[in-house]
């Protein structure tokens, strides 16, 4: 196999990991600053 | 200084301005030294093309065991101080730290295919790093399991620490058998690797640190914010 296809797969798995969990982690904390604002107003 | 800083609204008013920073700069950086890994430097006189892997998978694995380092700071913190943002902060490294663990593997595997003709191979470096990701998975689990019962933190900060003995055994598992996986190319004063092959490699190791950083920021936050809601519907239950 040409050795470019293992140098793309690598990048991908990285790219999909990184990005995933910066994207979710960013999600989860809007969300549950949102809440916590929703929360204090009267 | 360090006690100063365990105040829930003294953290937030220094963690909210950095979260952006921290996340941006690191995608910039690792997104500079991938690229310039892609296209700048020359394939390896025996490694070819592949050696382009290693700009992604030595963050990883930097990531991976610094995760855990992170673990083992916050709870010791946690236990010697018993401020809750270590333990805090302890459980925010967790879930990034397992998954720059498995694509440490992941990469690794990958790259270890064209170049020893095998994905896998139990020697001491590749079984250590995946016993310190299932480790993880057990952390994350403790730790979920210990909040769900209204825990004090003390049981997963005790695992946090214990996991630590797995570190050296990582670090030095090339040193002390003969495995498959090649010895240290890097260290802090030296390195077998070539300039011309190196350079973009601490773009993408700082890049990586800065993003990871910017995460563990985030998951506290949501955590803080989480910890708030749920101390305000239950004061609300009670009135």
């Amino acid at each position: 196999m040409n050795q470019w296809a293992f140098v793309a797969a690598a990048y991908a798995v990285t790219i999909l990991a990184g990005g995933g969990i910066t994207f979710a982690s960013y999600i989860q904390m809007r969300r549950a600053e949102r809440a916590a604002e929703e929360l204090r107003r009267p | 200084m360090f006690h100063a800083y365990a105040n829930p609204a003294r953290f937030l008013k220094i963690a909210r301005p950095l979260t952006p920073m921290l996340i941006w700069t690191g995608i910039a950086l690792a997104a500079f030294g991938a690229w310039a890994g892609l296209t700048q430097t020359p394939p390896d006189y025996l490694q070819g093309e592949t050696v382009r892997i290693l700009y992604l998978h030595v963050p990883a694995a930097w990531l991976g065991m610094g995760g855990w380092s992170g673990i083992a700071i916050g709870s010791i913190a946690y236990l010697v101080w018993r401020h809750p943002l270590a333990a805090l902060s302890a459980r925010a490294c967790a879930v990034p730290g397992a998954l720059f663990a498995a694509v440490c593997l992941i990469t690794g595997s990958i790259w270890g295919r064209p170049t020893w003709g095998t994905w896998w191979q139990w020697d001491g470096r590749l079984t250590s790093m995946l016993l310190l990701f299932f480790v993880y998975l057990a952390y994350i689990a403790l730790s979920r399991a210990d909040g769900q019962r209204g825990g004090d933190g003390r049981i997963p900060a005790l695992f946090g620490l214990a996991g630590t003995v797995l570190l050296p055994i990582i670090r030095y598992s090339v040193v002390w058998w003969n495995t498959l996986h090649q010895g240290q190319s890097l260290t802090l004063t030296k390195s077998t690797i070539d300039n011309a092959i190196l350079w973009p490699l601490p773009f993408t190791l700082v890049g990586f640190t800065l993003l990871f950083a910017g995460i563990v920021l985030m998951r506290m936050r949501a955590m803080l914010a989480a910890g708030k809601v749920e101390a305000r519907m239950r004061r609300m239950a009670a009135a």
